[in-house]
């Protein structure tokens, strides 16, 4: 499988301070990376390095093989599917505009949009007629979440970027979504990097873990690897977060 | 003589002074909007402009309208007797609401929520059409609110400097001693300032997304 994003010595500075790097990282199609580390360790840094909402202070992110400096951002971003935690959903649309939102800059046939939108909360496990007309403050934290992937996943982008979507959803909650979005983004062969600070999240969704300390990538492996480690470094954020 | 006669003898001279008056504040405050929501729009854009703009225009605030009106005279273009210099000073005077409560509103917007919509892919026209003004609108509109309030019992002072409307009554009155006068002016005034409250009011609640 090719490399859809990769970071070549990638460092972001502000005022002086490095927030990232340099790192260099991969992510190859069809894989779900998960960025693990504590608050400020760059994992969100890294993640809006690449829907180019950041751009490095050195060194260079490509997606699909182009610099995200040579990028147009508009399109970038919408070949990306993008969910963050206090999810954004936009407070004075329907369900159904905002899940149809991107569709419709993208300017589908209204039909289109509104059949994509059905099949989409059938998809995330919200039934359309129930849920398609309701404004985001007469839903309850997880079914924001669920909307919010929907959202996400409206124009078929190849990957998803998701900042720790499901932070402020209950444990119980949590762990159903956790396991929908798995076998969701598998299913449909999604390219996906997700931030998380919860190693037991990590381990549940990754196929491949990339750990952070201070804006510095000290483990990238898989979960089996992750999980048989020696190296103490690891080992102590592990037992840490 | 009572102030219902005095209305009844000069109904056609208050009916056409309200008109005029409803003239004065409508030129005005669309004037003010074209200038107010942009002006708002480009200080969240350029936050150093925020200090030297909302600045000038509270410092317009704070001149008595009389004042105004009168510095507004010797001024070229702008100035002279009659209405255009009059809607000059009521433009000014709207300014204030409108910049604030459009820069208030639209950097009370989620920042959560732009930046969805940036890392969705909107264009930064889009952002602002379809996410900051749309949730902007109310605070927006309020600031309408006060300054079609402010622009009507202001315009009443237009009259001192030839610009007509509802004050004419007013200072006609003033010299003659004449509240019956005074109040032919001042209560379709009043009720002018109270219609456009209300009917802002109604307009404001339907824009509201929360419903």
């Amino acid at each position: 499988m090719p490399d859809l994003i990769q970071f070549r010595d990638v460092s972001y500075v502000v005022n002086g301070r490095a927030l990232l790097g340099p790192v260099s990282l991969s992510v190859r199609e069809g894989e779900r990376l998960v960025l693990l580390g504590k608050s400020g360790a760059g994992k969100t840094t890294a993640l809006r390095l690449i829907n180019a909402l950041l751009l490095p202070s050195a060194g260079e992110v490509s997606v699909s093989g182009r610099s995200t400096r040579d990028w147009d951002p508009v399109r970038l971003r919408r070949r990306i599917g993008y969910v963050i935690q206090e999810i954004g959903l936009f407070p004075h649309m329907s369900v159904e505009r905002n899940v149809g939102l991107v569709p419709r800059l993208e300017r589908w046939p209204a039909q289109q949009v509104r059949e994509r939108v059905a099949d989409l909360l059938q998809l995330v496990g919200l039934a359309p007629g129930e849920f398609a007309r309701r404004l985001p403050h007469q839903l309850s934290g997880g079914q924001r979440q669920r909307v919010g992937v929907a959202r996400a996943l409206a124009a078929d982008p190849p990957m998803l970027l998701c900042d720790e979507p499901f932070g402020a959803v209950d444990p119980l909650a949590r762990q159903e979504l956790q396991a929908e979005f798995r076998s969701l983004t598998e299913r449909l062969g999604k390219t996906v990097v997700f931030v998380t600070h919860d190693v037991r999240e990590a381990v549940a969704l990754a196929s491949r873990i990339a750990l952070l300390d201070q804006g510095r990538l000290v483990f990238a492996g898989t979960v089996d690897q992750f999980n048989a480690t020696g190296d103490a470094r690891v080992t102590a954020l592990r037992d840490l977060l | 003589m009572s102030f219902f006669e005095y209305l009844a003898l000069n109904r056609a001279e208050v009916l056409s002074s309200t008109l005029e008056h409803v003239w004065l504040v409508a030129v005005s405050s669309g004037l003010a909007i074209a200038i107010g929501v942009p002006a708002g729009i480009l200080l969240t854009r350029r936050p150093r402009l925020r200090a030297p703009i909302l600045g000038f225009a509270n410092v317009v605030q704070t001149i008595p309208s009389l004042a105004l009106f009168g510095f507004l005279i010797p001024l070229p273009f702008i100035g002279g007797i009659g209405a255009r210099t009059a809607i000059v000073a009521l433009v000014l005077y709207g300014l204030l609401p409108l910049i604030r409560n459009t820069y208030t509103g639209i950097t009370s917007v989620d920042p959560a929520v732009r930046e969805a919509a940036h890392g969705m892919g909107m264009t930064d026209a889009q952002v602002l059409w379809l996410v900051e003004l749309r949730l902007a609108a109310p605070v927006i509109l309020a600031g309408v609110r006060i300054a079609v309030v402010l622009g009507v019992g202001i315009g009443t002072i237009a009259a001192a400097i030839g610009g007509g409307g509802l004050g004419e009554f007013i200072f006609r009155g003033v010299a003659m001693v004449n509240s019956a006068v005074i109040l032919a002016g001042a209560v379709p005034a009043a009720l002018l300032a109270l219609i456009a409250d209300g009917g802002l009011h109604l307009l404001e609640r339907r824009l509201d997304w929360r419903r």
